[in-house]
């Protein structure tokens, strides 16, 4: 049953990355990256991972996408008609890397097998346990990561300010 | 029977990878942006795999980390991209030569 669940994740997670960068049309490709964040979060919850699903749709696909979008439609941007001129060594490069991804995991399968996974411990909820760990053990880069949205924040109202010079009146 | 932790790796490999190839060959820097995401999330998927074989809460907190510098490099991304239109009036990367001139 895992298995079922794995594998209808992993292609759709597959074929909609293929998608996002083969489609034309920046809009589609915003579109099938949302399909791909949902089975994310699909495949999140397989992993016993419930509060992080629920962060993947509420901010990758609710936040970020949205704003993806909304670039899009406010720069009203037509389809490329074709790709960058590096295509050929982009793909020889992809390949080459592709080809070493796959050697390296035949030769780790000979190595010493992988940790079988033990069964969920039953004990507090996955929420919680993140919750303890973030506000006791990572309270400082929790800290770290308000001030980098803090940054991101009047970075971007400064960035697309229409003029920062000019005075208003 | 669980999932081998071997075919999470393959997977979020085979996204990197994708997410690669997009930075690669396209004109568009929306799209490049988008092909970044696709990086993210396949660390992600990595993080969130590791932490359920090893039974350690860490990975989840670093995906939350790792959402969290997406989040901000997403807003000053589009802010970055919007400055750039209204300079060019283009966003393909093509026209953004100004420092080989």
């Amino acid at each position: 049953m895992d298995h079922i669940f794995f594998f209808y994740f992993a292609a759709v997670i597959a074929a909609t990355s293929l998608l996002v960068v083969a489609l034309r049309n920046p809009v589609y490709s915003a579109l099938s990256l949302l399909i791909m964040f949902f089975h994310v979060a699909g495949l999140y919850v397989t992993l016993h991972a419930e509060f992080l699903a629920a962060v993947q749709i509420v901010v990758y696909a609710g936040a970020i996408l949205v704003l993806y979008l909304f670039v899009v439609m406010l720069l009203s941007i037509k389809s490329e008609e074709r790709y960058h001129s590096q295509l050929p060594v982009a793909g020889l490069l992809g390949v080459m890397l592709c080809t070493e991804v796959i050697l390296l995991f035949i030769q780790s399968r000979t190595g010493a097998a992988a940790p079988a996974a033990a069964d969920p411990i039953a004990g507090p909820g996955n929420t919680e346990m993140i919750g303890e760990a973030l506000y006791s053990t990572y309270l400082f880069p929790f800290e770290v990561a308000s001030l980098i949205l803090l940054v991101a924040m009047i970075g971007a109202i400064i960035l697309a300010k229409k003029d920062i010079n000019e005075p208003v009146q | 029977m669980a999932v081998p932790l071997s075919y999470y790796l393959i997977l979020s490999g085979f996204v990197f990878l994708t997410g690669v190839v997009g930075v690669l060959i396209r004109r568009n820097i929306i799209v490049i942006l988008l092909s970044v995401e696709l990086m993210l999330n396949a660390t992600n998927i990595n993080f969130v795999a590791f932490s359920e074989y090893f039974h350690n809460v860490a990975g989840q907190v670093f995906v939350f980390f790792a959402l969290t510098v997406a989040a901000a490099e997403v807003a000053v991304g589009l802010a970055i991209i919007i400055a750039l239109h209204r300079a060019h009036s283009s966003i393909y990367i093509d026209d953004l030569n100004l420092l080989k001139r």
